[in-house]
């Protein structure tokens, strides 16, 4: 890895923002968390400035002490030549800041929302409305303004959020994960309005995102893990040092999936996920590294790409994490699937008595005169991974709730394992796992107690129940979080006990509503890991997602808007479905927004 | 890069951000009309339903009479009881069957004659009546027997006058009830209510603002905004004490039309107090809010420490003055205690400004305190 | 079996979510039993020291006589002796004194000639249950000035004599009857602060949904909300008997078991009203709200403070559906009166009912109340 101060461009000493040996700590309960340890930034004034990391890594942390929201423990914090910690006021009064969550009173209009800011933060009236006019052609909000922002879709709310904070257009800007839980159409419409306001109003931005494809698009990216900064310079200077390691991979006879899992069991492939028809995969420094692969593989053929800022986060990330922590953050994908392989009576039952394991026929639900859901129809057969994309607002969800069992349709038939689980007996629901967007789990109640209580829910007893729950905490790597309360847990812990809570009582039927919403990208191959492993054990699994390249996990797809299907089919032919002219060959993202988009045509 | 004008930043910031947080808090209001619906339909309804429903003023109560030898004499003393609009007089054949009808509540009280009644009335030691009590409802069973007793006095008066014989009693009372002459127990039932219910709708309409905003992550954001603590207090302050004196105006008006409490007092100064008290309320409830953070501790926290201090401790059913002197201490920490001292005064005797002021300054104090006290535990941060 | 275990589980579950909590372990633990000491001294309608004034225009000796039947009486504590009428304005007004006796000029010399002697009574009416009790007290010295007199001065008294007896609390004290009564009001707090935000909150942080989706039954959904809260308000109902009978006193004559039956049926009842409310709520402000708008009315309606019987017809139809009213009857019956349990059966079936009715609705309402 190159030195930090090599790449860090001295011209930025500009007094923007300035961080000297900060550190922060925590107390959760007894412990002692170091959420930042000396940590020192400069940030470049006019640009974007990226802050990436898994969770828990401090980004927040970062971005609340900057806004004066926390109190530093060590080291000193200038931001805009203002001690932070002598004079937050000052501080808050002048930048602009959205956190994780904006906080929009949903129960204001947009224009409602606006104005409140706008007179919080002082601006004269006289120039309002040539700012709302820009904030509005920014954001193509204008016909909303009237609504109700809890009315609006996530991503609308989000570019709602993002023009509260930008009424008076601040020098500074700080976006805690702004595209969090958005689709990918409205990801791009944020990047454009970021982009505008550097480019048109010289506000410079510091934004902490998940996604990594998006650490791409800024100027400067700090890359965070555990409290520390491990590396700072334009995205380039990050994926260079990868230039060789980096292949596609395909090998007759042998499917992407199983491919995938193979390649992530040796010991010289740093990265294997699958992109399009084939998998990717990053290798070892060692020179040697590609003939091993090759000689695994003999039939492999090895096509060497472009190194992208996902593989050298990775590599950076696993070099780290196995340099410094024992945790067990990234599991060897093998230890996950060998404990599902077993997992096999219920289903082949349900396969013989005949195909589809979910099955939806002309499912509808309305809510007073708007249609959530539309007349959809489809069927999953069991082993199958099925996922259901759509943008914000889609009925994804609804249709999810449906299939639960937790809201009641309003026509259509729909069977799950040859139920209708809401009227299901107990029986029924004891094969399905469930886990919601939210990560629902008792927050007050720690790891274990919670899942203590999911196994007695499930039946489980006895010498069998802690067995099981001994299993699951060591696959889950729960063991040193076990007395910790979840609610306090970061997002990456709460997502994998979330997802030991379903599987507790190992269901033929898994629905996952979003669950990787949020989670940095470690935690998310890790937990694909864990889905493949269990659809190769023959565990349905219906999911939901945002994130597009997830799609490639699924055997097929079904891409939602406004309540209805647009597209159905594997990966590849919703890939091809989405092609143009002019772009013949689109990745999954680039398909699912023109399929919109045509959409969005033919409804105007 | 294009060169960046500074915003202009009004200079009149403080006012214009006070006017925007309020009336971001207005619109919530009226969006949410749960607010409403506590500010001004539960006093409505609690006023109509307390304000007939509870009533100290027993009438037609059911005695039993029990006459071991009925004869005109035993007659006229219940055909005293039957001219009373207070009893409701059941004749009963026997001592057991009385004793029974007591025991299963169905009568408040015996009043038994016995059969030597009407041949011991002319002897030098006199008759006797006997009139049992059922004592379970201390406070019913001594109005019945203050009730019986009046009967039996004008009874012995009247029989005395008839024969020609001088009063039987030496000293006679002559009772004056000030300020409530009828003793109509709704006149200071109603005024207390007033304060009960006034002390639940500040604890209400606040107790949960606060944490919401911490909850659902809007006091992040306003936060990283030039808006000062004590403007953020005061945009909550401001809208829910004009929707509570709404309520509270609405509460003065039943007690005087609907339940035809006379109002001696001025009216200027109920609205000083009931200011005062409305304030002392909110800023209790934004306290809880502030110090629990959390919705559903701060709503255990409202319902323990509003509705019971105030109905029991407060002077609105039980005297405070009779009260161990230890507990009387305890109550000087309830605002309720204060308002309902103050209703009860300027309801029914006026202008008493040696007792209003006073109470009006602890309600005063309470207000600064409390408001005081949720500025304090408030931070701009978030640890 | 396998039900029990999970409805076990839930219970476990339950009882952690409340209790391991510091703040909101205190909440359902300390107030409770600091407001039965604090309401248990407080709630009294006997007052033991009327503030009493003295106005006495008569020299006298009869006046001087009944003014020390006053000033001896534990009831009667005086504050003033006033001397010209413009006086006595300022001391009721201000509150120092409850009560005023005047006597006029020609008090003794009527009362030797054989004229009654009148004495005048000025009562502060702002509290008018005070006022009545008070002229109560000054009755009765009264009356035993007039029989001792009438007994000294040889003069023919009423033709008959009121005696009166008190059954069931002779003294009439109302701390008998309170004391018992604070024990229904604080049970009721109690398991509405456990059951009425218990699905709200689950609802409002998305869990209530993953129960819906795990093998749970409606019924075993209940029973695991349910029994917690059954759990505690028992204990705290066991409580606060026992410190009524061994810290404040009150003579508990009926059996055990009667009053237990009463208060497991209360209890249920309780539980249903708060898990109703809860079940209907979508968020923990509208349980709160909901909580509130039951609580209030069942309290005051209850017969506590004020006898149901003095109420209008229509509020007292109103307070058929208040589980409280039938136990407050029960609590004073099984305490003071003994009563056996065949007398109360009127008082439990309805809180059954209502148990029945609630608990059931709030069953529907797990699976049905969609949002």
């Amino acid at each position: 890895m190159p030195a930090t101060s090599a790449i860090m461009p001295t011209t930025s000493a500009t007094g923007l923002l300035e961080l000297k040996n900060v550190s922060k700590s925590f107390h959760l309960g007894k412990r002692r968390i170091q959420a930042l340890q000396a940590v020192s930034l400069t940030m470049q004034s006019g640009a974007v400035t990226g802050l990436i990391g898994p969770d828990g890594a401090g980004k927040t942390t970062l971005m609340r002490l900057v806004a004066g929201l926390l109190r530093h423990d060590g080291g000193e914090i200038y931001v805009l030549g203002i001690d932070v910690d002598k004079d937050p006021q000052s501080v808050q009064s002048s930048i602009g800041y959205m956190p994780q969550r904006f906080g929009l009173y949903e129960d204001l209009t947009v224009q409602e929302n606006l104005d409140l800011y706008a007179d919080l933060q002082g601006v004269l009236p006289r120039d309002r409305a040539k700012r709302y006019e820009e904030l509005m052609r920014m954001t193509n909000l204008g016909a909303f303004r009237g609504r109700l922002a809890g009315r609006l879709s996530g991503g609308m709310k989000q570019k709602l959020g993002l023009a509260c904070a930008l009424v008076r257009s601040p020098r500074l800007i700080l976006l805690d994960e702004p595209t969090v839980g958005v689709d990918p159409v409205s990801r791009r419409e944020l990047w454009a309005i970021v982009y505008r306001l550097v480019e048109n109003e010289g506000v410079s931005v510091l934004l902490s995102t998940a996604y990594l494809d998006e650490a791409q698009r800024c100027r400067d990216v700090v890359l965070m893990s555990e409290g520390r900064i491990l590396h700072q310079g334009p995205p380039d200077s990050f994926s260079q040092p990868l230039a060789g390691r980096t292949f596609q991979m395909r090998v007759p006879g042998i499917t992407r999936r199983t491919l995938m899992r193979e390649l992530a069991r040796r010991p010289e492939v740093v990265d294997a996920i699958i992109i399009g028809d084939d998998v990717r995969a990053v290798l070892d420094r060692a020179p040697e590294a590609q003939k091993q692969v090759k000689g695994a593989f003999p039939d492999a053929v090895l096509e060497p790409v472009a190194p992208r800022f996902e593989d050298a986060f990775v590599d950076v990330l696993r070099s780290f994490k196995s340099e410094s922590t024992q945790a067990p953050l990234v599991h060897p994908a093998a230890a996950v699937a060998t404990g599902y392989t077993a997992i096999t009576k219920g289903v082949g039952a349900v396969a013989q008595a005949g195909g589809a394991v979910i099955e939806v026929k002309n499912l509808t639900k309305k809510f007073g005169s708007f249609y959530a859901v539309r007349d959809i129809s489809f069927s999953v057969e069991p082993g199958k991974i099925f996922g259901l994309l759509g943008a914000n607002g889609a009925g994804k969800s609804t249709t999810f709730r449906m299939l639960c069992g937790l809201l009641p349709m309003s026509g259509g038939m729909l069977r799950v394992a040859g139920y209708d689980l809401r009227t299901a007996r107990a029986a029924a629901r004891s094969r399905v796992g469930y886990m919601s967007q939210k990560f629902s789990l008792y927050g007050n109640l720690s790891v274990m107690e919670n899942l203590r209580f999911f196994s007695s829910a499930y039946g489980l007893t006895g010498r069998n129940r802690n067995r099981r729950i001994d299993e699951i905490v060591w696959k889950f790597g729960l063991g040193s979080v076990a007395d910790m309360n979840s609610g306090g847990l970061p997002l990456g812990f709460k997502q994998r006990l979330a997802l030991a809570a379903a599987l507790m009582h190992k269901p033929d039927i898994l629905f996952l509503d979003e669950p990787t919403s949020g989670v940095d990208p470690l935690a998310r191959r890790e937990f694909w890991h864990r889905i493949n492993a269990l659809a190769d054990g023959g565990v349905t699994i219906m999911v939901t997602t945002h994130f597009m390249e997830e799609a490639e996990y699924c055997d097929e797809l079904a891409i939602m808007a406004a309540g209805r299907i647009l597209a159905m089919g594997t990966p590849a032919e919703i890939r091809h479905n989405g092609a143009t002219p002019a772009n013949p060959n689109p990745t999954m993202e680039e398909a699912f927004i023109s399929l919109i988009e045509s959409s969005q045509r033919k409804a105007a | 890069m294009a060169t960046r004008q500074p915003m202009p930043v009004s200079i009149r910031g403080r006012p214009r951000r006070l006017r925007g947080l309020m009336r971001k808090e207005f619109l919530q209001i009226i969006r949410d009309p749960s607010s409403i619906a506590i500010a001004f339909i539960m006093p409505v309804v609690l006023l109509l339903l307390f304000g007939y429903g509870v009533s100290l003023n027993a009438m037609h109560v059911p005695v039993a009479v029990v006459l071991e030898k009925p004869g005109p004499d035993a007659y006229g003393f219940v055909a005293r009881l039957q001219g009373s609009a207070y009893f409701r007089p059941v004749m009963m054949a026997s001592m057991q069957q009385a004793q029974r009808a007591l025991m299963r509540r169905r009568v408040d009280g015996i009043v038994c004659l016995r059969s030597s009644f009407a041949r011991d009335l002319t002897r030098p030691g006199g008759a006797g009546i006997q009139l049992i009590l059922n004592g379970v409802d201390a406070n019913n069973a001594r109005l019945v027997s203050g009730y019986v007793q009046n009967a039996w006095e004008v009874w012995a008066a009247q029989r005395a006058a008839e024969m020609g014989k001088p009063a039987p009693f030496s000293v006679q009372i002559d009772p004056r009830v000030w300020f409530n002459s009828e003793v109509r127990s709704r006149n200071f039932l109603v005024p207390g209510l007033i304060a009960v219910i006034m002390t639940l709708i500040g604890a209400l309409l606040t107790a949960l603002v606060v944490a919401r905003e911490w909850e659902r992550g809007t006091m992040e954001s306003l936060l990283v905004t030039p808006v000062r603590l004590s403007e953020l207090l005061l945009g909550k302050l401001i809208p829910y004490y004009v929707l509570g004196m709404g309520g509270m105006a609405l509460s003065v008006l039943m007690a005087v039309f609907l339940f035809h409490v006379p109002l001696r007092g001025s009216v200027g100064f109920l609205f000083l107090a009931s200011s005062l008290f409305l304030l002392a309320a909110l800023g209790m409830g934004m306290l809880i809010s502030t110090v629990t953070k959390n919705q559903f501790v701060a709503a255990q926290v409202a319902i323990i420490t509003t509705f019971l201090p105030a109905f029991i401790l407060s002077g609105f059913i039980f005297d405070i003055s009779s009260m161990p002197r230890a507990i009387q201490i305890i109550t000087r920490v309830l605002a309720a205690r204060y308002f309902v001292s103050i209703l009860h005064t300027i309801f029914l005797a006026g202008d008493v400004w040696s007792v209003l002021w006073p109470h009006a300054l602890a309600l005063a104090v309470m207000v600064v305190v409390f408001l005081g006290l949720t500025r304090r535990k408030s931070r701009k941060r978030l640890d | 079996m396998a039900a029990i275990l999970r409805i076990l589980a839930l219970m476990i579950k339950e009882f952690l979510s409340l209790l391991k909590d510091k703040k909101s372990r205190f909440v359902i633990i300390v107030p409770p039993l600091v407001q039965l000491l604090v309401f248990g001294y407080a709630a009294t309608y006997d007052l033991t020291r009327v503030p009493y004034a003295v106005y006495n225009e008569d020299s006298g000796g009869a006046a001087r006589d009944l003014l020390a039947d006053f000033y001896g009486s534990p009831y009667f504590h005086r504050v003033a002796v006033i001397t010209h009428q413009g006086q006595i304005a300022p001391l009721i007004d201000n509150r120092q004194a409850l009560v005023v006796v005047h006597i006029q000029r020609q008090f003794s010399r009527n009362l030797l000639s054989g004229r009654p002697g009148r004495v005048q009574v000025i009562v502060d009416g702002r509290n008018s249950n005070t006022a009545m009790i008070a002229l109560g007290y000054v009755r009765d010295i009264l009356l035993a000035f007039n029989l001792h007199w009438d007994a000294d001065h040889h003069v023919a008294g009423p033709p008959a004599q009121l005696v009166t007896r008190a059954w069931f609390n002779p003294d009439l004290l109302s701390r008998w009857f309170v004391v018992p009564g604070i024990v229904g009001l604080l049970t009721l707090v109690v398991t509405m602060l456990v059951t009425a935000l218990s699905v709200a909150r689950e609802r409002e942080q998305g869990t209530f949904d993953q129960l819906l989706v795990t093998p749970f039954t409606p019924v075993e959904i209940l029973l695991g909300k349910a029994l917690p809260g059954f759990i505690i308000g028992m204990a705290e109902a066991t409580v606060m008997i026992i410190a009524a009978v061994w810290w404040f006193d009150v003579p508990l004559l009926g059996s055990l078991l009667t009053l237990y039956a009463g208060t497991v049926l209360f209890v249920l009842a309780a539980i249903g009203v708060g898990l109703a409310i809860s079940a209907i709520s979508a968020t923990m402000q509208q349980g709160l709200l909901g909580a509130f708008l039951f609580l209030v009315p069942a309290i005051i309606l209850s017969g506590f403070t004020t006898p149901i019987a003095n109420m209008p017809k229509l509020v007292q139809w109103i307070t058929l559906a208040d589980p409280l009213r039938y136990f407050m009857v029960i609590l004073r019956g099984v305490f003071l009166q003994a009563t056996p349990l065949h007398l109360l059966v009127g008082q439990m079936w309805p809180m059954a009912l209502i148990s029945v009715i609630t608990l059931s609705a709030s069953t529907w309402l797990f699976r049905h109340r969609s949002y």
